[in-house]
């Protein structure tokens, strides 16, 4: 269809976002407040960080991964998407690595005021979203929002959080998303979802903030044949995934088999490093601790990631209750393939494939899967 | 602090470089406050020199690897009610614990036109070999948030928290890119206890191990990772035994791949 020809795009009808008109979309996002996030080429992976210009986006870069290796490659693409993911996405942006929850200072008196404010923050526009890392934020949302206990520093983050999702179009080797039901396409969770297409991005949005901002940018409307190609790349990076998991639910079948011998066998592998956890984009866990200042009159009481691979996320006064990788890495996966089923309604795993190629000793959580429970029917 | 009498302390040294007492020497502004909390009692590489005054806390620098090290030792040990060891020579014997995998007269005959002139022990050990040690903060060297750290700690009357995780897990806080993962680098992260803030990889190098074992390590699972990469036996156990070759886990994990090059 030439521009002619072409219909502008109606509220929620895709649009056309050519290449050269991204930057467009950076400025909109701008000019309405929020703080630009996007996928870089950095140190040899892509990471999210801050963005000004659409010229910082890793254009023509290929991303082969493989367990235990990541490595990127130059290409002559247009494309700034055509790679899966790199060792982590939304998670570090609400769920900080680290930050103070609190401070306490010690009155003349000696009382104690404990300060709590979480501290200012802008919103944030993520570019780049896949459809694994809004499953995995869904989840993390639950977890962190969830109950009647609602974190502040997360909630106040996400309540600013405006997300750009860009459909999966180079599954990694290591992704299963299709699998777990996750990917490639996003589905849900975003504002605006792109489809990055060699004549520019099919663009709908999800939100009304991001029809908005859609509207703001006066699309044409998507050509049948973009919708098609589109729709037909999806199919293509769901279909190139050879990894799954053994089914969905693994509970029962992971409980039933505490002393699988695979458990020592893994161990004998596993570094117990934490590297998995810690690039999951669903793991929560964290420890806190106190830091005080020098001269002892106040603290900061201070949260950063843990993993459920260290001897302190077991330790109980005098005690640790997980001496050995075994039970560490029994504790993982029965946990994030098994318990989260109790605890949040379905699995821990979106199948983004972090922690295999992250793993330094490339363990591939699907194969340790199907070792331990087997085919399913 | 209720009494007005300040904590006494001593920083001493044995067999090192020196290198570790610079932590307090470089504080900066925060060395004044540290100075205003405790009373250094001995500290000669600053000034104060009283080295058989009795002490609150002694900071130890150095391993014993000569004979007065031994009997020096034995009196900080009398003299201090908490003993401190500041990093890897005083906690696992230092770099110059390799002369125990070696025969240490043949290597002294070597190096000096006057052997006669050395008085040192055939090997090098941590201080906790030696006298009882209350804590050991690892690191070649230690940094300044380390010795604040477990002084603050000290001072409220309580041990600092233990800081025992794999280097693994600061890179990923600090978003540091893995360079085992991407660049095939012989990173020693997986097997290192953190505390240096995951200082190496975070200008894209791997680390050197320079903090010891952490928990856990596995260290044949890195040393089998290491071949894969590339590295000849005799290469894998270089990796181990270098700065921290007296820390058990390393030692074993280093001889056993130098037996693989040697078989």
């Amino acid at each position: 269809m030439s521009p002619a020809t072409a219909q502008p795009a109606t509220d929620r009808s895709p649009g056309l976002l050519p290449h050269e008109r991204l930057q467009h979309l950076l400025d909109a996002l701008s000019r309405s407040g929020y703080e630009c996030i996007g996928p870089k080429l950095r140190d040899g992976a892509i990471l999210y960080e801050h963005i000004d210009s659409v010229a910082e986006l890793p254009l023509g870069v290929a991303v082969e991964q493989g367990p235990g290796s990541y490595r990127v490659d130059m290409t002559d693409s247009r494309r700034r998407f055509g790679w899966a993911n790199g060792p982590q996405a939304i998670k570090p942006f609400l769920f900080a690595p680290r930050e103070i929850l609190w401070r306490a200072t010690q009155r003349e008196d000696g009382t104690l005021v404990f300060d709590a404010r979480p501290p200012a923050c802008k919103p944030l526009a993520v570019i780049g979203a896949r459809a694994c890392d809004l499953a995995a934020l869904a989840l993390q949302d639950k977890h962190f929002l969830g109950g009647t206990c609602p974190d502040p520093g997360y909630a106040r983050r996400r309540d600013g959080l405006f997300i750009v999702a860009v459909h999966c179009s180079h599954p990694a080797q290591t992704c299963f998303c299709a699998s777990t039901g996750d990917g490639p396409r996003a589905t849900s969770g975003f504002d605006i979802a792109l489809a990055e297409l060699d004549d520019g991005f099919v663009a709908e949005s999800g939100s009304d903030r991001g029809a908005a901002i859609l509207d703001g940018l006066h699309l044409s409307s998507a050509t049948t044949a973009q919708l098609v190609a589109a729709e037909e790349q999806g199919r293509h990076s769901s279909e190139v995934q050879r990894r799954a998991l053994p089914g969905r639910n693994l509970q029962a079948s992971l409980f039933a088999n505490l002393e699988h011998p695979r458990w020592q066998e893994v161990a004998e592998r596993c570094l117990s490093c934490g590297n998995c956890t810690s690039v999951c984009p669903t793991c929560f866990c964290h420890s806190e601790a106190e830091v005080p200042k020098l001269d002892g009159d106040s603290s900061l009481h201070e949260r950063e990631w843990d993993s459920c691979f260290t001897q302190g996320h077991s330790y109980i006064h005098g005690f640790t209750v997980r001496p050995d990788t075994r039970t560490r890495y029994r504790q993982w996966l029965t946990h994030k393939l098994g318990g989260w089923h109790a605890q949040y309604g379905r699995s821990g795993c979106v199948g983004c494939g972090r922690c295999i190629s992250w793993c330094p000793v490339g363990i591939d959580i699907t194969e340790e899967a199907h070792a331990i429970c087997g085919p399913q029917p | 602090m209720e009494s007005t009498a300040k904590p006494k302390v001593a920083v001493h040294k044995f067999s090192s470089c020196d290198g570790c007492q610079l932590a307090f020497l470089n504080l900066g502004a925060a060395l004044m406050q540290v100075a205003e909390l405790v009373d250094f009692t001995h500290f000669a590489e600053a000034g104060p020199l009283a080295p058989d005054a009795a002490v609150d806390i002694a900071f130890v620098e150095g391993s014993i690897a000569t004979p007065d090290d031994l009997q020096r030792i034995a009196r900080v040990r009398e003299q201090s009610r908490f003993l401190v060891t500041i990093g890897a020579c005083a906690t696992a014997g230092g770099v110059q614990a390799l002369r125990n995998l070696a025969n240490a007269g043949e290597w002294i005959a070597g190096v000096y036109a006057r052997p006669e002139h050395i008085h040192s022990l055939d090997r090098s050990t941590p201080i906790a070999e030696h006298v009882k040690v209350d804590l050991e903060l690892w690191g070649c060297p230690v940094n300044g948030r380390q010795v604040l750290g477990a002084l603050r700690a000290l001072l409220f009357g309580v041990m600092p928290a233990q800081e025992n995780d794999k280097v693994c897990m600061e890179c990923k806080r600090r978003q540091t890119v893995c360079v085992m993962v991407t660049r095939g680098r012989a990173c020693m992260g997986p097997v290192t206890r953190t505390g240096c803030g995951a200082l190496c990889p975070s200008f894209g190098r791997d680390c050197y191990a320079c903090y010891g074992p952490a928990e856990n390590p596995n260290t044949a699972a890195l040393a089998r990772r290491f071949e894969g990469l590339g590295l000849v036996p005799e290469a894998v156990a270089r990796r181990f035994l270098f700065i921290n070759n007296g820390a058990p886990a390393f030692r074993d994990a280093g001889l056993k791949s130098g037996e693989r090059h040697d078989g």
